[in-house]
């Protein structure tokens, strides 16, 4: 007996290299529609094996076209690409001590920049420029990871709530409105005291307050998908549930999950920043940049700047680079699979 | 109408009951239980048997729950760990002074944020939209936290004008009676939304200029001003209300932020302080307390929205 989602694949399959051979390749930019009459484009392109292809290959090319046209995309890219290499390789060019507490105290606390500190020191006697790397590189680390994770169980949990519709949607749905209408802050200030997070932990904690959105998203668009041609083909052909929600309904709404993965990862290191400014953040002797600015904050009537301006100028760049790109993704990506 | 009320009302309710099981299942996810919490690491498990039997957690989950249910039916939300209080009573002292500071800084926002909306659409692609449109968008960019520190630091330390600090006193007449100290977490607060709310009517009034009546209103010669105020303005306007009850839980959130930064002693500093103390009855009760005013304020602005403009009800039905 063959295992029907073998026969789907296969089928596919075929399906597939029929749409690659009658597809000429083509420039990110251009829509297929231009070529193939209206009703093709929809059925056919988006077919199962044949939109596979196209999410492929054209969405690699769809999103490099994004940072051809938009400038501000770029910029984004370059202040990331610099936060990175900043956060990670700097402490291998810039060494400084930002672990040992008891060694810190020899140095002079709260020193102004200069005298081999460029950016001063803060009150434990860290140098301010080598902490920035080091707490960037939790900042980072934590948005990256959350916004993935939270990601990728939203875009499942919204995809299978849309695909099977009725009562498990309506249920699935009202657990993610009771958790929406606690307010963000509030839900990961008690997640924090309770499972008192290593930063791992914490991870787990921002993924947890962020996945709601994508769910929300991409049960939306599970909703229109489940009902499209080449969904229910794969249905009569005998694909598994799993199999359409996996391999066509998530593939399917790839633009969206992209977009918001992007916003996500922004307003992560926004909602770890603010923690750690309340001093619920990453456990000492790991710093993050929000931690940093709340302890520069206990000096800002001394006028300290240098503990406060450096975290806080980190924080905007990383956060305003990232919905650059976000803005720019979502005016190609999403538009353009809408016209579709 | 009534059907829409009832069924937005209907809606209300199960969200929260949704938040009420959420808040239970949070309590009993502490590592080691609520005993251990309260009693330490070090605790024998004699002395945190007894605890459990005091507090009825030796119970099945199900009374438990109807117990809980039964507290939360009377403003019964436990008693603090720390702070020798009914957590009720802490929030009585809190709430007027959250709600006070919410209140004054979004009146301010949308004082700020719709002129500013409609003098962009009057300058619309001119310089002075894009100057406002940039404005906005690093005020956007602008973490509550930052801008609140930037504040203290320009205009309490370096230019003494306001105070650091947010009024201390107990009494609401002590908070109004005291500008100097208000202004920066009042101001604080609203920056985030005025960013937002001016975005959300530019785009809201250029819809509403392309919108047939608008050039009926052009078409029979009525003044450019009078297009503009009379016109388009009453229907760009009422989006807003949605917009505002949307933005509750950010500028809740919001407040969290500005308190701990002024130290002002609302909702969002006693839920600050409780975590460091990991008085958790406090805190669960007052993220209770915040979810529900935030479901009810939404709540109003829908009903209030359909209640302005009835074609939303008939589209929703």
């Amino acid at each position: 007996m063959q295992d029907p989602d073998q026969l789907v694949r296969a089928t596919e399959h075929q399906l597939g290299e029929l749409i690659d051979e009658h597809v000429p390749e083509r420039p990110a930019a251009v829509d297929r529609s231009d070529v193939l009459p209206d009703e093709l484009t929809d059925d056919v392109i988006a077919a199962p094996g044949g939109g596979e292809v196209v999410s492929h290959g054209g969405l690699a090319r769809r999103v490099l076209g994004v940072f051809a046209e938009n400038k501000l995309a770029v910029v984004g890219v370059v202040v990331i690409v610099a936060a990175v290499l900043f956060c990670y390789v700097g402490p291998l060019l810039y060494h400084t001590n930002q672990t040992n507490a008891n060694e810190a105290l020899n140095t002079p606390g709260n020193a102004p920049p200069g005298n081999g500190h460029p950016l001063g020191t803060d009150a434990s006697g860290f140098d301010i420029l080598g902490r920035l790397m080091y707490g960037g590189q939790v900042s980072l680390l934590v948005g990256f990871a959350a916004a993935a994770v939270a990601s990728v169980f939203g875009a499942l949990y919204g995809a299978i709530s849309g695909f099977f519709g009725t009562w498990v949607d309506s249920a699935m749905m009202r657990v993610v409105d009771a958790f929406l209408s606690i307010p963000v802050l509030f839900l990961a200030i008690v997640l924090a005291v309770i499972f008192r997070p290593s930063l791992v932990v914490f991870i787990f904690v921002i993924a947890f307050v962020s996945w709601l959105i994508p769910a929300r998203l991409i049960r939306g668009q599970a909703l229109s998908l489940r009902v499209r041609e080449y969904v229910q083909a794969v249905h009569v052909m005998g694909g598994s549930k799993s199999r359409i929600v996996v391999r066509h309904i998530i593939p399917n709404s790839i633009g969206t999950i992209i977009v918001n993965t992007t916003f996500n990862i922004a307003d992560a290191i926004l909602l770890l920043a603010a923690l750690g400014f309340i001093g619920l953040g990453v456990p000492a002797p790991q710093t993050d940049w929000g931690s940093m600015l709340s302890n520069g904050v206990n000096y800002a009537v001394d006028g300290y700047w240098w503990e406060i301006y450096p975290a806080g100028l980190c924080i905007v760049l990383v956060v305003v680079a990232f919905n650059f790109i976000g803005d720019a993704l979502r005016d190609s990506l999403e538009v353009r699979l809408q016209q579709r | 109408m009534i059907g829409f009320l009832v069924r937005r009302l209907l809606q209300a309710v199960l969200v929260v009951v949704g938040v009420i099981a959420i808040m239970f299942v949070l309590i009993h996810l502490i590592p080691g239980g609520e005993a251990r919490a309260v009693l330490g690491p070090k605790a024998q498990s004699v002395a945190i048997a007894q605890f459990n039997k005091e507090n009825g957690l030796d119970l099945p989950l199900w009374d438990q729950f109807a117990h809980y249910l039964w507290n939360l039916s009377h403003f019964n939300l436990g008693r603090s760990y720390t702070a020798n209080q009914d957590v009720t009573s802490l929030i009585a002292e809190a709430l007027p002074k959250t709600l006070i500071l919410v209140g004054l800084s979004t009146l301010l926002a949308l004082v700020v944020a719709i002129p500013l909306g409609i003098y962009q659409v009057i300058r619309r692609n001119k310089i002075e939209d894009y100057v406002v449109t940039g404005m906005s968008f690093i005020l956007y960019a602008m973490p509550a936290f930052l801008l609140g520190t930037l504040l203290i630091l320009w205009f309490a330390v370096y230019l003494p004008i306001f105070s650091t600090e947010a009024p201390q006193t107990d009494s609401i007449v002590g908070i109004l009676t005291d500008p100097r100290a208000m202004v920066l977490p009042v101001v604080t607060l609203a920056a985030i939304s005025i960013a937002s709310f001016s975005r959300y009517m530019r785009s809201s009034m250029m819809e509403t200029m392309t919108e047939d009546f608008v050039r009926t209103a052009r078409a029979k010669g009525a003044a450019p001003r009078r297009v503009l105020f009379v016109h388009a303005l009453r229907n760009a306007i009422i989006p807003i209300i949605t917009l505002l009850g949307l933005s509750l839980g950010t500028i809740v959130s919001g407040a969290v932020i500005t308190e701990s930064v002024f130290n002002y002693p609302g909702m969002g500093l006693l839920a600050v302080n409780s975590a460091f103390k990991e008085d958790l009855p406090t805190l669960l009760g007052v993220t209770f307390v915040v979810t529900l005013a935030t479901i009810v304020g939404n709540l109003i602005a829908d009903i209030l929205y359909a209640v302005v403009d009835p074609r939303i009800r008939y589209a929703r039905s």
